[in-house]
Formats: structure tokens, C-alpha cells, sequence
């Protein structure tokens, strides 16, 4: 039997000389998508095989990678991703977002600044922004080459006749660069206003739909909007439950079937770093409590 | 007090640990060896082989057992595998005409040189439930008889000499073929890209697509003009060595479907040609795939495009049964924070139409 | 005649190597003006600076046409080592490559020559790659653009002189262009194709 050998992060190496091309342009062309030849990865199609290619394609020994998803190193996808790195890269692999040189996330960006030198990759589901108003791929790739965006505009005003709104909660469009406009991902647009100006380089990686884009540092990143109804973050209105934080996402957790809800940070390393610094929301566990988590 | 949920790792190692018991089924029942599934589930060693574009009986075998018997995520596992392959160059193009037929029939004429060849087949089964196979039954020795020698052509070559078919559209000899493994796709997609995409699709959407075409929504008349099955030579041209080297036969299952004549003023109407191919035994792949093949070829052949069957675009993006199944399955994973995101503004929308909703009646109330 | 035995070697470790010089070129096109280094150890034939040997092992291939200016096609041992270490067809017509490495800029024609992707592709554009007398010393140029924090400095000295000037294609075109990777040595500058440049002094 041919039994299977791996190379260094799993992908040979002339697929990492495609990705890497790829993702040269991408930056070279803030938001605009790059095709390239997204391979099979011995993890389903839509689960972050286009971010688990673009750090495939970056990582070397020197790096520490963080894998977030939904804001948790611990969530189940968070865990088997990094551990794949870990096994086929050997990097070394941190929850804290502050140690990482490389993040791949899904769905957030941490609330920690990020820095310079630090990339963080998103893992993509649907890449076009346009795809929801008009599915054919030859149509919208013409749209973006002619600056075409009007329908996207009359989309968010038909929400705000209908609704008072735009009922855009996440994966909210922007414009980048005052060029392309752009999916940032199914990230809630809380998170939005981080993408714009961020010292960090951000790609991003879509395998199903074979597409890779980027905002380099330091780019404008414009969530999209009218004068007389401006772009919105959106939190629930509560502080952390565990660490009191005021200006983090959060979760709602359900308690019981008595309609009890809870709040507390999707960012798991900010929430525990700062109950390590002494912050403490009302529901937070006595430190010694907490030994048992 | 409230501790958020940890030990994820701890749960991953222990599902995968419950996974392989129930794979393994009853330890009291005998485990399957890859030479059981390659012989005895034959048919579904050869859709592996196929949907996963790797023509390996021993590891299709292997992604069965491991998948315990899914046969998408055989497919996905064969794919996963496939993609780390080193690729040495292509092959010589097979020659389906030269093969070593062990079954071949045509629907449009009553005899073809060569004869037709019922071959091992499903057709004229009655679909009666075998007791017998349930105790476990050797079967007859297959029926023998002295092995004719003699040419068998394709039914199209046959229509072709008169001119009655298209003659197959050929790519210049130098240009590339294709390989959407290799290359990102952009439409419009050129026939050979069309026809790596529908041999690599899913049986089952490829069916329903061809299914589509015949009851209407892009009928193109189809006649089964050819099907035949058996062994062909692959064959390598090694630039070192200056020629080309046999690297052993493969089981394949050819369709050619006759179609619909097209013709213009100035070219005589002949049948046009849909084309499927599959490896092993995989006629209703083949045929669907043919059908289908047919219906993409609408807009060369100058036919309007309405129906989804023609939708290159539409067919070409959904085919892919590893791809559908990783997203559709991805909703299985968490989405808490744009669930979140979406609630917040649900919760607004709905506040703000209650307050509208109390206004309304207090103004009716005051009139 | 030079036998592949005389050519010089690629990189020391394939897979790590091209890793590390990625990273750098990833680094400077995300950050235009910012000077990297290529540390990877690798043999270089005649003409070729070490950077741009390292960046070609990286991302060359057979997929990727490479065209030479007259200065490295006139050194034989450059389109044999290329072929030899990446199998990239070496290609006459500049307007097909995807890269385009530059040994001598004297002679360099117009930068419309090369190719600059479709509106609706932008990305299927040459990357041309400059070798340059230094990264460090020489006239000023400030830049602006995405990737850099208010305006970046870079001194160098680029031929041709009027580089700069003839980029502004990349003004008028966005989002087609030509993006460019100046290489000194083992130091690397990326001017993607989205970087403004005012003068600075003579």
C-alpha cells in the first residue's frame, strides 16, 4: 500500500509556492479576492481549510500560533486545528493573544490590540460580499471591476425601509482601501472598526470557494453605511459576568429553561487575563474555585 | 458561579475513541478485511475510486472501512490523500476503442460489429430480495465460451464515417489540458475542465441533473449510443526514454450518448454528442455524467440556456459532493457570535415594533 | 557550456528556506519601503543577487513564465540555473510573465510592456524584480500607501532613476498595475502596486 508520508504543514511545497502568490497579490490589492487552486485538507470544505492553507502556506518554526474560534482557544474546531499544526509544523501554539505571531480565527478578532509583525488569519465561508444579491460569479467579478456597488447600497436601504435598519449583524460589507468592497468574514460587526488602520496584517482564507484576500497594516477598512444612518457596533448592553469588562463581546449563556441568560466575554484570553489582573464580574469564581476548571 | 466549559481536547480524543468501537462494531462478528470490500462491495470500491479521482482498489477499500461504509467520506478521505501526491506528468490519452470489453451494449442498433455484450449487470434482475445470499451461497461458475478475436469500434466512430454524428470537438494536440485541481476555475469553463468537474461529481446530483434534462428542462433527445466497460492500457510517454511505457490497465465505464441534431444553413444537421466516463463499473455515473455533458454544451452548440442542467456555473459549483458536504455539515459548528449578533438586532427590531404596535393603539384609543 | 554539475546550488533546506524568504517578501509587501533581509543561504549564478536567487526559488515554478532582461539573458548560466532549480519557462514576451527579473535597468523598456491583469483579474499581473545598487544609501524617497503607518522612508539607490515616475501607470490602472520588488544583495524593498512616492530632495 502507498502508505501516506507529510511534509512540513502538510502541504508540499509546490502548493505552498501557489498560496504564496496568491497571497503576494492579495496584499498588493487590499480586499480584492485572488483565486487560487485551494487543495483538499484532511479537514472538511467549510470547517477553515482556506485559513489552514494560508498558515500552512506562512508558517515556519520560529512562529507561535494561536487558533481561536468564536473568540475561544477551547472551542472544539480551535482545538483540532491546532493541533494539526502542532503535530505537522511542530510550532509552538499559545492561547494568549498578545504571544502569538500568527492567529487564525474564526468568527472574531480578539479584543487585545493586535500589533505589528502579528498576522491574523480568517477563515471564510463565502467570500463575495455581492454573493447574496446576485450568485453568478461572472456577474459579480464584474461588478467589482467597475466599481459597481450600487445594489449592495440599495440592499441596505430596502433593510431600512423594511426595518428601521440595516439588519447586517455580522459578516458586515466594508470598503478597503476606498476601493474593494469586502466580506470581513462572519465576524459580528462589533468587531468591525478593528480591521480599519490595524497595525497587524490581516488575510484571509476561503478553501471551498478558492479565494484568498487581505487588508495589509495600516489600510482604511470603511464598514459600509448612509450619512443619516451610520454604521453601528452592536453589544449586549452588560458587563462580563466574569471579569466585569465593559467593552467586550459576549456570550449568552442560557441558565435555565426560566428564561435566566448570562453574559460573559467570547474573547476567552482577554476574559482570563484579566481575572488574572484582579477583574471581577458578579457570577466570577473565587480564585481558589476556579482550580477546578 | 459559573465556570466556563473546558476540556474540549479531552472530548475530541474520547469521540474518536468511540468512533473507532462503533466502527468496529460487535468484536464477536468478523472484521472485514479490504480484500472482502474490494471484492464483494466492488461497485462501491469503484464510486470511491471515481468521486475520489484516485484509482487505488486497496486504499478505496481502506477509506470504506475507515468511513464505515459513508461513502462521501470514503470519497473525502481518498481526496484528502490524493492531494499530497507527488504528480510525475500526465498520461498518454486511453484508448477506450481498444479495450478489453467485458460488457458493451448499444440502444441504437439491433447489431454492431463486435456484438453487444450483456456483460455482469443489474438490467433484468428481478429485484427480489435472496434469501440465499443471506446463508451465504457460492454462486455458479460464470458461463464460458472460446474468446472472439475480433475489432469492436465505437458506435460514434460507426456514425461518425457517414458523417451522421459530430466529429468529437478535439483540443490542438499541444495545448494543455486542464486540471481544476491545479488551477483555480473561472468561467466560462472550457469542455475539458467541465468534464474533470461532472467525473469527479456526485453520482447523485449528476443523476438528478440528467434526470432534469428528460423530463424537460433542457431536453436534448438523448440515445445511449454506446456503453462499455472493461480494461484499458495506460500508458506514460517518459521524455528519458523517448517513448511510451505501459503502466498497467485500468477498469473504466464509457458512455457515449447520441443526441438531438443540431445544422445550420450552411452545415449539414448531424446527432451531437454527450460524453461520460467513469472508473470501474459505474454505468448510471457514466450516463448521467453523458447527459449532462450534453446539456453544458448548449451554449457552444448554440441552444438557449434556461434550464439548471445547462448552468455551467450552476452545475460546476454544486457537483462536489466533499465540497457540499463540508459546507452543509460546517452548521454543525459553533456560530454563538453572530447567532449573538443576529439576536441583538432581532431583540431591537422586535422592541421597536412593540413600542410602534402601543402607539398605534394608544392614538386609535384617544380617537 | 555550463553542466547542470557546475551550476550553482539551490537553497540548503528546501522546505524552511523558501518558509523564511517568504516571509520576508510577504513582510515588505505588506510593508512598502521597509527594508528585509533574505537569510537564507543559497548559490547564486553569475549576474543574480542573492535575494533575488532566494525569491525565485520561493515562487517560481512551471507555472509561473519568468522573463529576463537583456543583461541576465545574456548570461547563460541564469535561464539554466532558473530552469534547472525552479522548471519555470523562461519566456520572450514580457506581456505573459509572471515575473520579470531585472539585472540591468538601463535598457528597461516601458512597464506597460509587461503584464499588467485584466480589471476583472487585476491579480494576474507581473512582479517585476529590481536588482538595485543599495537599499540603504541614496536619494529619498517618502511613500504612502496601505501597509504604511503615515508616510515610510526609504533611501536607495534605484535605477532607473525615474522608477517612480513611470509606477504612476499604477495610479491611473489600480486595480490592474505592476507590482515591484527592489532586491540590494540580501536586502529586499516591495513597492506593491498601491504605494505613492513623493521625492525627496535630489
Amino acid at each position: 500500500m502507498n502508505a501516506p508520508t507529510y511534509n512540513f504543514a502538510y502541504l508540499d511545497e509546490q502548493t505552498k509556492r501557489m498560496i504564496r502568490r496568491a497571497i503576494l497579490k492579495a496584499i498588493a490589492i487590499p480586499g480584492y479576492q485572488v483565486p487560487f487552486a485551494s487543495r483538499e485538507m484532511p479537514m472538511p470544505y467549510g470547517w477553515g481549510t482556506g485559513g489552514v492553507q494560508v498558515t500552512a502556506a506562512m508558517l515556519g518554526p520560529s512562529d507561535v500560533l494561536k487558533v481561536i474560534d468564536q473568540g475561544s482557544d477551547d472551542t472544539t474546531n480551535a482545538i483540532s486545528i491546532r493541533k494539526f499544526f502542532a503535530k505537522t509544523a511542530g510550532v509552538a501554539t499559545t492561547t494568549h493573544t498578545e504571544d502569538a505571531t500568527v492567529i487564525q480565527t474564526r468568527h472574531r478578532i480578539p479584543e487585545a490590540p493586535l500589533h505589528a509583525g502579528q498576522v491574523l488569519v480568517y477563515q471564510v465561508p463565502i467570500p463575495e460580499p455581492l454573493r447574496f444579491l446576485e450568485p453568478r460569479e461572472t456577474e459579480t467579478r464584474r461588478m467589482h471591476a467597475l466599481s459597481e456597488y450600487g445594489l449592495m447600497h440599495v440592499k441596505l436601504y430596502e433593510d431600512i425601509a423594511r426595518f428601521g435598519h440595516i439588519a447586517t449583524a455580522y459578516a458586515y460589507p466594508v470598503k478597503v482601501n476606498a476601493r474593494y468592497v469586502m466580506d470581513p468574514s462572519p465576524t459580528p460587526k462589533f468587531d468591525n472598526p478593528k480591521m480599519d488602520n490595524s497595525p497587524a496584517l490581516q488575510l484571509f482564507g476561503a478553501g471551498r470557494e478558492k479565494r484568498i484576500y487581505a487588508i495589509p497594516p495600516y489600510t482604511t477598512v470603511v464598514s459600509l453605511d448612509f450619512q443619516d444612518h451610520p454604521f453601528e457596533r452592536y453589544r449586549f448592553d452588560a458587563p462580563c459576568a466574569l471579569c466585569g469588562a465593559e467593552d467586550a463581546y459576549l456570550d449568552e449563556i442560557v441558565t435555565d429553561d426560566k428564561g435566566s441568560r448570562m453574559f460573559v466575554c467570547s474573547d476567552t484570553d482577554y476574559c482570563e487575563g484579566r481575572q488574572a489582573a484582579g477583574h471581577r464580574g458578579k457570577e466570577s469564581a473565587a480564585p481558589w474555585e476556579k482550580a477546578h476548571g | 458561579m459559573y465556570v466556563a466549559i473546558k476540556g474540549g481536547e479531552r472530548a475530541i480524543e474520547n469521540a474518536h475513541r468511540l468512533l473507532a468501537h462503533e466502527r468496529r462494531g460487535d468484536c464477536d462478528v468478523p472484521e472485514l478485511s479490504l480484500a472482502q470490500i474490494s471484492e464483494q462491495l466492488g461497485l462501491a470500491v469503484d464510486r470511491v475510486m471515481s468521486e475520489g479521482s484516485l484509482y487505488d482498489r486497496e486504499l478505496a477499500a481502506l477509506a470504506i472501512k475507515q468511513a464505515r461504509g459513508d461513502l462521501i467520506e470514503a470519497i473525502f478521505l481518498v481526496r484528502a490523500f490524493r492531494a499530497t501526491l507527488p504528480r510525475f506528468g500526465v498520461t498518454e490519452p486511453v484508448d477506450t476503442g481498444q479495450m478489453q470489453v467485458r460488457r458493451r451494449i448499444s440502444s441504437t442498433f439491433k447489431d454492431v460489429p463486435g456484438g453487444q455484450i450483456l456483460g455482469p449487470t443489474f438490467d433484468y434482475t428481478h429485484r427480489l430480495l435472496d434469501p440465499q445470499l443471506a446463508e451465504g451461497h457460492a454462486p455458479e461458475p460464470p458461463a464460458t465460451s472460446e474468446a472472439v478475436v475480433c475489432a469492436m469500434p465505437r458506435v460514434t466512430d460507426i456514425l461518425g464515417k457517414d458523417g451522421l454524428i459530430e466529429p468529437s470537438p478535439q483540443a490542438s494536440a499541444d495545448s494543455a489540458v486542464g486540471d481544476l485541481t491545479r488551477e483555480p476555475l473561472s468561467f466560462p469553463a472550457d469542455r475539458d475542465l467541465r468534464l474533470q468537474n461532472l467525473a469527479r461529481a456526485d453520482e447523485g446530483f449528476l443523476l438528478a441533473m440528467g434526470y432534469s434534462t428528460q423530463r424537460g428542462y433542457g431536453r436534448n433527445h438523448p440515445f445511449a449510443g454506446e456503453i462499455r466497460f472493461g480494461e484499458v492500457e495506460v500508458e506514460f510517454l517518459a521524455e528519458e526514454v523517448g517513448f511510451a511505457v505501459p503502466l498497467g490497465e485500468i477498469a473504466l465505464t464509457e458512455c457515449q450518448m447520441v443526441n438531438q441534431f443540431g445544422g445550420s444553413a450552411t452545415e449539414a444537421p448531424c446527432f451531437t454528442r454527450g460524453y461520460g466516463l467513469a472508473f470501474g463499473q459505474s454505468e448510471r455515473k457514466a450516463m448521467s455524467m453523458a447527459l449532462v455533458d450534453r446539456a453544458l454544451r448548449a451554449r457552444e452548440l448554440g441552444e438557449e440556456v434556461g434550464a439548471p442542467a445547462q448552468d455551467e456555473e450552476f452545475v460546476m459549483s454544486h457537483s462536489d459532493n466533499v465540497q457540499a458536504t463540508g459546507f452543509v455539515e460546517h452548521l454543525k459548528l459553533p456560530h454563538y457570535v453572530d447567532f449573538q449578533s443576529e439576536l441583538g438586532l432581532l431583540r431591537k427590531l422586535r422592541r421597536e415594533f412593540a413600542e410602534a404596535q402601543r402607539k398605534a393603539s394608544m392614538r386609535e384609543a384617544a380617537e | 557550456m555550463t553542466t547542470i554539475d557546475e551550476l550553482p546550488p539551490g537553497f540548503a533546506d528546501k522546505v524552511l528556506s523558501a518558509q523564511s524568504t517568504f516571509r520576508s517578501v510577504m513582510d515588505a509587501m505588506a510593508r512598502p519601503g521597509s527594508v528585509r533581509e533574505v537569510t537564507a543561504a543559497v548559490g547564486t549564478p553569475s549576474a543574480m543577487m542573492r535575494g533575488t536567487a532566494a525569491i525565485a526559488l520561493t515562487l517560481f515554478d512551471h507555472d509561473t513564465p519568468v522573463w529576463l532582461d537583456q543583461a541576465l539573458r545574456e548570461r547563460q548560466d541564469i535561464g539554466k540555473w532558473l530552469k534547472f532549480h525552479t522548471g519555470a519557462p523562461i519566456v520572450a514576451d514580457a506581456s505573459i510573465c509572471s515575473f520579470a527579473l531585472v539585472g540591468d535597468a538601463h535598457g528597461l523598456g516601458s512597464l506597460e510592456d509587461f503584464s499588467l491583469g485584466s480589471s476583472e483579474y487585476p491579480d494576474r499581473s507581473t512582479t517585476l524584480i529590481l536588482q538595485v545598487a543599495s537599499l540603504t544609501e541614496g536619494r529619498e524617497f517618502r511613500l504612502r500607501g496601505p501597509g504604511i503607518d503615515g508616510a515610510a522612508i526609504l533611501r536607495a539607490t534605484v535605477e532607473p532613476r525615474d522608477l517612480f515616475d513611470r509606477l504612476a501607470i499604477n495610479v491611473a490602472l489600480f486595480p490592474r498595475g505592476i507590482d515591484v520588488v527592489l532586491v540590494a544583495d540580501d536586502r529586499i524593498v516591495a513597492i506593491p502596486r498601491t504605494t505613492r512616492s513623493v521625492v525627496q530632495g535630489g
